[in-house]
């Protein structure tokens, strides 16, 4: 089934400056009874967001109303953890499409690129100038090109290379997914368990 | 031929294509479902009008979601009952063996496999759950995946993975009294921190290793996520064969031959390079607790929480965010802290061999006034065990209950959750803000620490009641 094509975005940014962001954070257990992958958004990091009676908490950046934007950016080890997919659909469906970190945990990475949801790593030092820009300016805007898998910084000349296996990128490119590669190799597959039996 | 680890061996008999400069095309001989990850995936076939490509590699447990007591009685709670059901449903349709609630082998998927002789060395595994690494302890290569990573394994019997990096860690020496293998684990991860084995995949040997059982293997292999690595593995050996000798989907007769000489080939070569190598000392290891909201913060049960100026791995700001969520301040002693919530079980502590070291423990003892306490068996065959053991009746006489299996408070799906702001020392494999309900507070520990506070009420080092 097709993925969201991504090309480049040029977005505002939402600033999470936490480290280790666990995936138990951005969607608690107690939210993945779903049966259908619809809907996270509205409990995206349900614990730091809400109170205990649901109201919501004014310090937590998503209730921050100067920071809107596609492009979230947290601090290292991002999506640490448990491997719910349920935390890339919460991201994407409530309306990220890049997730900026100095470093993400490898399911997530994963779980991430297979719903379209692009994972840009960039170095400390470019992570905490983008922390500094958008709390000077909250308009501040970035530039994700995943064809030339550059991140910068709009109206200035600070920007980073961004790596990306140059299968995944296609798949993001032109919206192709995992699934329908491998259904296309299915005869390969089964010669492969044939060569096993012999 | 160049020298080859035991990963490279088993990666390459699975590799069915290659993308250069890509991902891994493997086939996967064995998949773990449950009820939590499971249905979207589903979902996703049906959308794309196939089946399962080969069911009878798949094998089904309910388990996340279920709830622990009165498991005879439909599920009360409706988003859990039609999880579950919605499991039962798609397994029926796609032909999937499912040891479904009330099913003589219920239990957690990481408990189940291995006590059913379903997990073998040699194999590739998969499950939708990130501590499918506790299979490694059998020499696979098991890992967690995400749910469109479910649904390729559904589809394809394959997974499309970049290949890891090689990590070995080896711990050399003898343990001394007290300290279990939930310690070494927990000792690891504080030495490396959560992120430290991202992008690698764990081979564990040395002489402390060789000398565990295969629970204690398992409880090893298990945590290995929780130091980022892909998963972890120990090499088959005597240990791994008896253990799976007889076991009733394991091989038997000739097969049986045959497989103990092909898992016996399974070992890295001498001299074989990993592209990272730590040692450390057994002797050095004490019994371990958390005091913060991520597994590598661990420290001895008998240590003071670190100060601001030695957070080690984590940044100043995480360290007091954790300390504060924790109500604990910098340089307190952790032994003798009051604790409300003493849990054991899950895939990393919910075995028999856990139990037994509890059960034994308490035996003569009693629980403490104001301790609440969940025992929660990892099986329906870990449950009758300890039943035919005594273990049910010596936990009884000193005052704690058992209930019945699955994930429970290591998640707190269901109803098992620890209050706010209630301590919880747990044998689980995650302390995160939140993890066993909000505002829990979550001290990891072993079976063994866990029982020593469940019959002091306070943090104690289970050394001093041996
Ligand atoms: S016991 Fe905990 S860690 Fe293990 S499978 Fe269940 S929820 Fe996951």
């Amino acid at each position: 089934m097709p993925i969201e094509k991504f090309r480049t975005l040029i977005s505002t940014c939402v600033p999470l400056p936490v480290e280790n962001v666990d995936t138990d954070q951005i969607i608690p257990a107690r939210f993945l009874k779903a049966t259908t992958r619809d809907g996270f958004g509205a409990n995206l990091f349900r614990d730091w967001r809400y109170d205990h009676a649901g109201r919501p908490r004014k310090e937590f950046v998503l209730n921050d109303n100067r920071y809107n934007g596609e492009v979230l950016v947290a601090g290292k080890n991002f999506g640490s953890g448990s491997s719910r997919e349920h935390a890339a659909w919460a991201i994407k469906d409530y309306g990220f499409r890049v997730v900026v970190s100095s470093f993400f945990a490898d399911i997530f990475r994963n779980n991430a690129l297979n719903n379209g949801l692009l994972p840009v790593q960039v170095t400390a030092g470019f992570l905490s100038l983008l922390f500094d820009r958008i709390h000077e300016n909250a308009e501040v805007r970035v530039m994700v090109d995943l064809e030339q898998q550059k991140i910068s910084l709009m109206d200035e000349k600070a920007g980073e290379q961004f790596e990306i296996s140059s299968y995944k990128k296609k798949c993001l490119l032109n919206g192709y997914d995992d699934i329908d590669f491998l259904l296309s190799m299915k005869d390969r597959i089964v010669e492969w368990e044939q060569n096993q039996m012999l | 031929m160049s020298k080859k680890t035991i990963f490279d061996k088993i990666w390459d008999n699975h590799l069915v294509y290659n993308i250069p400069d890509g991902p891994d095309a493997l086939y996967i001989d064995r998949h773990y479902i449950h009820e939590v990850t499971s249905p979207q995936a589903f979902g996703g076939l049906k959308e794309r009008g196939i089946n399962v490509f080969r069911p009878d590699k798949t094998v089904a447990t309910a388990d996340h979601n279920v709830p622990t007591i009165n498991q005879h009685l439909p599920i009360q709670e409706e988003l859990s009952r039609v999880q579950v059901e919605k499991l039962v449903q798609n397994c029926k349709e796609h032909n999937i063996t499912l040891y479904g609630l009330n099913h003589p082998y219920n239990g957690i998927v990481h408990v189940i496999g291995p006590e059913l002789g379903i997990t073998h060395p040699g194999m590739t595994i998969v499950c939708g759950d990130s501590h499918t690494s506790t299979h490694g302890a059998f020499g696979s290569i098991a890992f967690g995946i995400g749910t469109s990573e479910v649904e390729m394994v559904l589809a394809s019997q394959c997974i499309m993975q970049p290949r890891p990096r090689t990590m070995l860690i080896n711990i050399d020496g003898n343990l001394s009294r007290g300290v279990t293998a939930k310690d070494i684990i927990l000792y690891i991860i504080s030495q490396i921190s959560t992120g430290g084995a991202t992008g690698y995949f764990v081979e564990y040997s040395g002489e402390a290793i060789r000398s565990l059982s295969m629970e204690a293997r398992m409880t090893i292999c298990n945590m290995s996520i929780e130091m980022g690595a892909r998963g972890g593995l120990i090499a088959p050996d005597d240990v791994t064969f008896e253990y799976l000798r007889q076991r009733r989907f394991a091989p038997s007769g000739e097969e049986w031959d045959r497989s103990i000489k092909t898992w016996s080939g399974l070992a890295s070569d001498t001299d074989a390079t990993f592209d990272k190598e730590i040692r450390f000392d057994a002797g050095q290891i004490e019994p371990m607790i958390t005091w913060g909201t991520n597994p590598g913060m661990g420290i001895p049960v008998t240590g003071n929480i670190p100060g601001e100026d030695e957070t080690g791995h984590n940044s100043v700001g995480s360290y007091r965010k954790a300390l504060d969520y924790m109500g604990f301040k910098p340089g307190e002693a952790m032994a003798g802290k009051k604790v409300d919530y003493v849990f054991v079980g899950s895939c990393t502590n919910g075995r028999i061999e856990d139990l037994r070291n509890f059960a034994r423990f308490v035996k003569g003892k009693r629980k403490a006034r104001d301790i609440i306490a969940w025992i929660v068996p990892g099986s329906r065959q870990v449950e009758k065990q300890a039943e035919e053991e005594g273990i049910r009746s010596m936990l009884e006489e000193a005052g704690f209950e058992m209930r019945q299996p699955g994930c429970s408070a290591c998640l707190a799906m269901n109803e098992d959750k620890i209050p706010e702001g209630k301590y919880a020392v747990s044998t689980s494999n995650r302390n995160f803000e939140g993890r066993q309900g909000p505002g829990a507070r979550t001290l990891l520990a072993s079976p063994l620490t866990a029982a020593a506070a469940a019959v002091t009420g306070v943090i104690t080092d289970p050394r001093t009641l041996l």
